[in-house]
């Protein structure tokens, strides 16, 4: 479903994503993890075309979206929850839900009651300016305007940062859900032991470069990922 | 006149200069909100509306009956800082979006002095006089209230319900405030930033360009240099308010206009620009964010 080929990015002169390929097949849940500064979240922001590639290609269900403007991706069926939720806090919470849906010429009902019925929580708030949410419930918020759109790929960064351990747990509950809907998941994650129990298959980045590849229970395993990665 | 009447009118005739500065300073704030600049070039945007009312009325009302030509006068100054508006953005502004703020703001002062030697370039530096139709005052419980006064404020006023419901209930109006909260955030949700920022710059230049009409109506010369204190005044009026935001430009705008009539009611008409500037320095001084504007709080 998406296929990143030998990407080089560049921040000026910095080069920050050096060869990296990866594939994502349609059903699966991916994870890229890695430490702080890895080039996670460069590689989400060069795929969603937020970020250009210097040299490599991004396919997306067999179409070529490398330099394919960012406004245009979600139409395509591309979803991201960024790094850090990014929703917007000064407008309310249904508002933000509809903006999930832009793209979506009719914000259809059925539309927002699914994402209610899966975050009662939301619709209880549902005229609240959304700064006003907690830090767990801006994350379900996030997801919930990310599913907004009926995505086929969901891409989410860093979704557990900063919650609590029961939020994180509840976090990828959700992610689950999501996948059992049908929904491709790529998943960038610094907490590499909740993601490899989840990903059917995972990427190790270190410093721009995929380092190590394979299923999540394989990595999960690995003695030089339990090192590095899961504290053990 | 009683007191009281006195007291009235002068609030009617700050009500009338104030929503003028209300039109205006909303350009100001929508632009600010989404592109955090302070856009210095808006002042002469309303000297260019004027000079397109001034120009169908003087060179098209010849050869059409006066109704037509007052349509006609409207329709050019309106659409015509409308496409002066958004030509700006995309000529001078887009180009900086990524630069330092100061160079978008130094290029902004620039575009200004561009509009304003351009006008006395090709126009002359003398006033033209704008020869709109006058407008007869209203005889009501013992006042005379000026017509010019009345249409200021009813027009102003359906432009505000207009926009607040534009900004508030329209499909682009909430991209336009995504945009301005998190313009990437509003790219990954399918928003075309460059063309939302485009309509920003349409809508408030439209309402520079009813500015430029109402203003022209009720002090009928149009100059090369005429945006430059207008301009300064509903960008004072849009700090007051909180810059930035809609509902604050409104009030910063009527407030400016109705303390500027008391002053000059009281007899300081010399000082009505001084206590103007004096507001701004105070409430910079005490509240930064002006009336409607919050700090805003970020949770983690």
């Amino acid at each position: 479903m998406l296929e990143v080929n030998n990407i080089n990015v560049y921040y000026g002169p910095i080069h920050a994503i050096k060869g990296v390929s990866f594939t994502v097949n349609e059903g699966e849940i991916v994870s890229l993890i890695g430490a702080n500064g890895a080039g996670k979240s460069t590689i989400l922001k060069t795929v969603s075309g937020l970020l250009r590639t210097k040299t490599g290609g991004i396919t997306f269900m067999g179409e070529d979206i490398s330099s394919a403007k960012a406004h245009k991706l979600v139409h395509k069926g591309l979803a991201q929850v960024p790094e850090g939720r990014r929703i917007f806090l000064r407008m309310s919470v249904r508002e933000n839900l509809e903006m999930g849906a832009y793209t979506q010429h009719e914000v259809t009902h059925a539309n927002l009651d699914d994402v209610y019925a899966r975050f009662p929580i939301l619709k209880e708030r549902s005229r609240q300016v959304a700064g006003t949410l907690s830090g767990g419930e801006q994350q379900m918020l996030a997801m919930g305007r990310a599913m907004m759109s009926h995505p086929k790929l969901l891409m989410l960064d860093e979704p557990s940062m900063g919650l609590a351990p029961i939020l994180v747990e509840q976090v990828f509950d959700i992610i689950r859900v999501f996948h059992d809907m049908g929904t491709t998941i790529l998943l960038v994650e610094q907490n590499a032991s909740m993601a490899l129990a989840h990903a059917d298959r995972a990427y190790v980045l270190e410093t721009g470069r995929v380092t190590l590849s394979g299923t999540g229970a394989e990595l999960a395993s690995s003695e030089e990922i339990k090192k590095a990665y899961l504290g053990g | 006149m009683s007191f009281w009447q006195l007291a009235v009118q002068q609030l009617i005739n700050g009500l009338q200069s104030g929503s003028i500065y209300a039109l205006v300073a909303l350009g100001y704030s929508m632009v600010y909100g989404i592109i955090t600049l302070l856009n210095f070039a808006h002042g002469d945007i309303i000297m260019v509306g004027s000079y397109l009312s001034w120009f169908a009325l003087t060179s098209i009302a010849p050869f059409v009956p006066l109704p037509v030509a007052v349509v006609i006068a409207i329709a050019m100054a309106i659409l015509g800082c409308m496409v002066l508006g958004v030509t700006i953005e995309f000529a001078a502004y887009r180009p900086l979006r990524k630069s330092p703020r100061i160079s978008l703001l130094i290029t902004a002062i620039g575009v200004s002095y561009l509009l304003q030697n351009t006008a006395q370039k090709f126009i002359g530096a003398s006033a033209k006089m704008v020869p709109y139709p006058r407008i007869p005052s209203v005889n009501f419980a013992g006042l005379t209230i000026s017509g010019v006064a009345i249409l200021c404020i009813a027009v102003t006023a359906a432009c505000m319900v207009g926009l607040t419901l534009l900004v508030k209930k329209s499909k682009s109006g909430k991209a336009m405030r995504a945009v301005s909260e998190d313009a990437d955030a509003a790219l990954l949700m399918g928003v075309n930033v460059n063309s939302t920022i485009s309509f920003t710059f349409a809508i408030g230049s439209a309402l520079a360009g009813v500015g430029s009409i109402l203003f022209i109506i009720a002090y009928p010369q149009a100059s090369p240099f005429m945006g430059g204190m207008l301009g300064l005044k509903a960008f004072v009026a849009a700090v007051l308010g909180g810059i930035g935001s809609i509902p604050g430009a409104m009030i910063g705008g009527l407030l400016i206009g109705v303390i500027e009539s008391l002053v000059s009611a009281v007899g300081l008409s010399v000082w009505k620009e001084g206590v103007v500037f004096a507001i701004l320095i105070v409430m910079l001084l005490f509240k930064p964010a002006g009336i409607m504007g919050k700090p805003t709080t970020e949770k983690v």
